[in-house]
């Protein structure tokens, strides 16, 4: 057994290198690229599995759903809005089941640190009615990460584990076992694979079967941790994932604490939360997230005789990160006494695109081009290139999902805005730009895309990206956009004045036309050069 | 025991260079530790903080409540203003001196140093002098790691190795400019 320090994110990825891992995918994004990374790194070092990253996160989950029936095992990580990618062979998986163990990890980030929701992938599990994880510090990360295959194999299905960000991003010492040997290739049972209606109304029904075992071997867990006090009938507190150690932390240092159940597992361990609840009066439920086990114990009509706390009766913020404090005030206990500010109002500090970004020279080129406009005729996308919606650029209208900016501006610019504007990344392009690139085509959509190739996955790292340079162009052309209006121009600002002609003249023209800004990511060349 | 920190700075400051030594000395010297930090959209040129925490004993959040930081340690100083409120009313402030000026607005920057000094105990250096002193200006992070490195409970050969095998592998200029870094800032705050 060593002690390593390792980040939350690597915490998962080596416990699942040690449960025999054999293949791993994933699509970058805040806060679960470092899983991969590790994995990349650590495949590097040994050869001994695969880990790819993806071009995006329905692809991934499908590779290593695939991975899984050839009966090795797989690992699929993302964000939480990138199972909403991969939505549907998620979801189709919980009937096929797994074959070899197969774990998702699905990263959210409550208080959208780097996202455009908050939502919750415990609603997920729930929704596929899998097993699921929930894990409160790095050493759980590791050893639930190892369990996990344990557990898919025992009930033949994908398991998901929730991260979240503060643990993502956290770094701490992990106790390592060692690895356990790779599975074999096994053949499986094809036609519980095929989803033909015959087939999968069986699954179904097998998958439902098999809740009430789920739901026991959770009770079981040691992971969830059931405490009694002798004394006190008066509060319980029921905490999930890294919010019970908000709980223990509000606590520190007093003799005596209430009730507890700290709850690790999904779906709900039942019998202990019944425990917990028959030995209090009050229950106050603390979740970074949503209020996902409080309703679920509050029904519609709540619990006869008790009282039930958490976000929804307003004990704490239905909305935003939980903290130690908000935890701590929910417990009744008085803030810390703290140094005053020092009065000095002052200037807030948000994130900015770098200097001597390309983005930035393109999007002086588009503003410029775009100078008399009054509509909000600029459709963007997810990645840096974001950051043009601030001051001084304020160059964009819209970011919604990963690819949205295509469709959107088609959608516009079908019921008459003119001009209509795409703004996406290389990146994102690849991930989910593609198919409304090429339905924009085929109808000659009135509207021009530009295509930001910075030759990487720059918001998050600077992952690999799939469609950059040369064969990014001859992929434009063969989606079907005219030759003559697919152009390139190189943001810098020497080319300011041509580069606002190029959008000009395809802005003007009454046709799809594509526009690719060309010139490597700064922070990228930086890396080639130390 | 136990030491709760703030590292404050700006995206590409260099504040998980810093955390990444401390985590490593905590290691060496067997004391917990949890260190949270910040990946994304908000390291692109804004304010980035990390939370360390180091003790003999469990340490149960990974973030440090209000009120509760025994030091911040900021290579910006503006952004040591910006975390007050996690401080212990006796607590520590150890900052550079040399603003980084990538806003509009940023405020006078003897306001800034004055509302520094209404800490009870702040340690102020010019980190960008004795950077530069030491062989490169890049080093303002390692010289304010050094300045704090007499109020931490760690033992300083821990940090000093640590800083060696961070900086090792850049070659042997980088490593020495880094490791006077450190020496500079060490004395520079029990001097001041």
């Amino acid at each position: 057994m060593s002690r390593q320090i390792l980040l939350g994110d690597e915490a998962v990825a080596l416990g699942a290198v040690d449960a025999g891992l054999s293949a791993a995918y994933s699509y970058p994004g805040t806060p679960a690229s470092e899983i991969l990374e590790h994995l990349v790194r650590l495949a590097e070092k040994t050869g001994s599995f695969k880990a790819v990253w993806s071009v995006n996160e329905k692809v991934a989950y499908e590779e290593a759903l695939g991975a899984s029936f050839a009966g090795k095992r797989a690992l699929v990580s993302f964000k939480h809005v990138g199972l909403n990618v991969a939505a549907d062979p998620f979801m189709n998986s919980a009937i096929t089941g797994a074959n070899g163990g197969f774990l998702v990890v699905s990263a959210d980030d409550p208080g959208m640190h780097s996202s455009q929701n908050e939502q919750d992938s415990r609603y997920y599990v729930d929704f596929a009615q899998i097993f699921g994880y929930e894990p409160s510090d790095h050493q759980e990360a590791y050893d639930m990460a190892r369990e996990a295959f344990d557990v898919s194999e025992r009930f033949g299905l994908p398991v998901l584990m929730r991260m979240v960000t503060r643990l993502a991003h956290s770094r701490s010492a992990v106790a390592t076992a060692g690895p356990r040997p790779q599975n074999a290739l096994k053949k499986g049972a094809a036609k519980d694979w095929i989803l033909l209606p015959v087939n999968a109304r069986r699954r179904f029904v097998q998958l439902l079967d098999r809740q009430a075992e789920m739901a026991r071997f959770g009770e079981e867990s040691r992971f969830n941790v059931l405490e009694l006090s002798g004394t006190d009938r008066k509060l319980g507190v029921i905490a999930a994932g890294i919010a019970y150690n908000y709980f223990r932390e509000a606590l520190a240092g007093e003799a005596a604490r209430p009730s507890f159940l700290k709850v690790s597992t999904y779906p709900l361990p039942e019998g202990l939360v019944r425990k917990l609840v028959d030995a209090v009066d009050t229950v106050l439920v603390l979740e970074d997230g949503y209020p996902f086990i409080e309703k679920r114990i509050r029904g519609l009509f709540g619990i006869p005789g008790k009282t039930v706390l958490g976000k929804l009766s307003g004990t704490l913020p239905a909305s935003g990160e939980l903290t130690p404090d908000i935890v701590r005030r929910a417990l009744g206990r008085p803030p810390l006494p703290a140094l005053a500010p020092s009065g000095l109002p002052l200037a807030g500090r948000p994130p900015q695109l770098c200097v001597g970004c390309p983005h930035a020279d393109t999007f002086k080129a588009l503003n410029r081009a775009l100078e008399g406009e009054t509509g909000s005729n600029v459709f963007s996308d997810i990645g840096c290139y974001t950051l043009g919606a601030l001051p001084p650029y304020t160059a964009i209208h819209s970011c919604v999902c990963m690819g949205a900016s295509i469709g959107m501006a088609r959608g516009a610019a079908d019921v008459g805005l003119h001009p209509a504007v795409s703004v996406i990344g290389d990146s994102t392009f690849a991930h989910s730009g593609i198919t409304p690139l090429l339905s924009a085509a085929r109808a000659d959509a009135d509207m021009t895309v530009i295509i930001l190739d910075n030759a990487t996955t720059a918001m998050t790292g600077g992952q690999p990206t799939y469609g950059s340079g040369e064969p990014l162009l001859r992929l434009i052309e063969g989606l079907g956009v005219p030759k003559d209006h697919v152009r390139t121009i190189e943001p810098l600002p020497k080319n300011h004045d041509k580069n606002v002609q190029t959008i000009k003249d395809e802005i003007a023209h009454h046709g799809l036309s594509v526009i690719v800004a060309v010139r490597e990511c700064v922070q990228e060349q930086r890396k080639k050069r130390s | 025991m136990k030491q709760d920190i703030i590292l404050a700075g700006v995206g590409g400051q260099g504040i998980l260079s810093i955390a990444y030594v401390i985590d490593n000395a905590a290691l060496a010297d067997g004391l917990f530790f949890k260190q949270a930090e910040v990946h994304g959209m908000a390291q692109r040129g804004g304010a980035v903080q990390s939370h360390m925490r180091l003790s003999d004993a469990t340490i149960w959040s990974d973030v440090i409540p209000k009120g509760q930081a025994d030091m911040i340690l900021s290579v910006e100083p503006l952004e040591a203003l910006r975390y007050f409120d996690y401080l212990r009313p006796d607590g520590i402030v150890v900052t550079s001196s040399t603003p980084y000026r990538n806003i509009p607005d940023y405020p006078e920057i003897d306001g800034v140093l004055e509302a520094l000094r209404k800490a009870p105990h702040a340690v102020v250096v010019d980190s960008e002098k004795l950077a530069k002193e030491a062989g490169t200006v890049k080093a303002q992070n390692v010289v304010l790691l050094g300045a704090a490195s007499s109020f931490l409970v760690l033992k300083e050969e821990s940090l000093v190795r640590t800083i060696e095998d961070l900086f090792r592998p850049r070659g042997p200029v980088v490593l020495e400019a880094n490791l006077k870094a450190f020496d500079l800032g060490r004395k520079a705050a029990l001097g001041s």
